[in-house]
């Protein structure tokens, strides 16, 4: 077997040299850097407009024109990203690559929020007892349900409110981490360590039991 | 009974267990993990942790996902 490629050549990946230097004109003044800024602008608005027509089938009521506006915000507010964080790439991917993520971020975030505009979350943390039948599939095996039980047990006693909340709300309820974190006044991040300590107290918890092996 | 062999829900609520990155570095790597990966390359053994978030994290697994297939319609386009 051929060892593992841990050189790996990703150039075919990147555009050409002479077709990435533009970015370099960002870091310029004047006319050079208002080409490059609306380069810049297109290039986000073509990965924006990706990912909110990826995703509109969870905005079956918004319009077309009103999803472009939608992808339209998510470049404009990615440009302002990356024109703020232009120093820390580093070239590890090419700019174009890199750029795009903060375009798709953007998008994926108000996508989400719209879908949800109109729902409500509840952050009660006492709601756990309204997903107490989340339990096993028809066609688990009887060690899953010994599982489901213990696991139960587990989020009323191993977890605080708080950890609670959030481990119901983005496991069981679906709600995604940004809509969470923008209601709670938080961010994805804190969130997600919470929702991190969460399953480590929680697999823990059912580790204790003997029914699950150690990671 | 370990990680692989547990129901998608049970697994969802207690996590792969491995050690992971968070949002804020699966984010900075994002770009070059994609590229490790449609370059063919061991992406998981040069961005250890991501891969991991990933199974954790349904928003940036989309992001990563996005970001993916927008760079392979840009290969073919």
């Amino acid at each position: 077997m051929a060892p593992p490629d841990t050189n790996p050549d990703v150039s075919a990946l990147a555009a050409a040299p002479e077709l990435e230097e533009w970015h370099l004109d960002l870091h310029a003044s004047g006319a050079r850097r208002d080409e490059a800024v609306a380069r810049l602008h297109g290039l986000l608005l073509r990965a924006a407009r990706f990912e909110v027509f990826r995703r509109r089938d969870s905005l079956p009521q918004i319009s077309a024109v009103e999803l472009d506006d939608l992808a339209q915000e998510a470049a404009d507010d990615a440009a302002v990203s990356v024109l703020r964080r232009l120093g820390d790439f580093r070239g590890e991917s090419s700019f174009r690559t890199w750029a795009y993520k903060f375009a798709l971020l953007e998008a994926a975030v108000k996508v989400r929020r719209r879908a949800w505009r109109e729902r409500e979350v509840t952050l009660e943390p006492e709601r756990w007892e309204d997903f107490a039948h989340a339990g096993p599939e028809p066609g688990d095996d009887a060690e899953n349900a010994a599982l489901f039980e213990v696991v139960r047990d587990g989020i009323r006693t191993a977890l605080t409110p708080r950890q609670r909340l959030v481990l119901v709300a983005v496991v069981l309820e679906g709600v995604p981490i940004d809509v969470l974190a923008e209601r709670l006044g938080s961010n994805r991040n804190a969130l997600y360590k919470m929702l991190h300590d969460a399953r480590r107290r929680l697999r823990a918890h059912v580790e204790a039991s003997g029914l699950l092996e150690e990671a | 009974m370990t990680g692989p062999d547990l129901d998608p829900t049970l697994l969802r609520l207690l996590g792969t267990g491995e050690p992971e990155i968070d949002c804020d570095a699966c984010f900075a790597q994002l770009d070059r993990y994609v590229e490790l990966e449609l370059a063919g390359a061991p992406a998981d053994a040069l961005v250890p942790g991501l891969r991991a978030h990933l199974v954790g994290c349904p928003a940036c697994a989309e992001e990563h996902e996005s970001l993916r297939a927008l760079l392979e319609l840009d290969s073919v386009s």
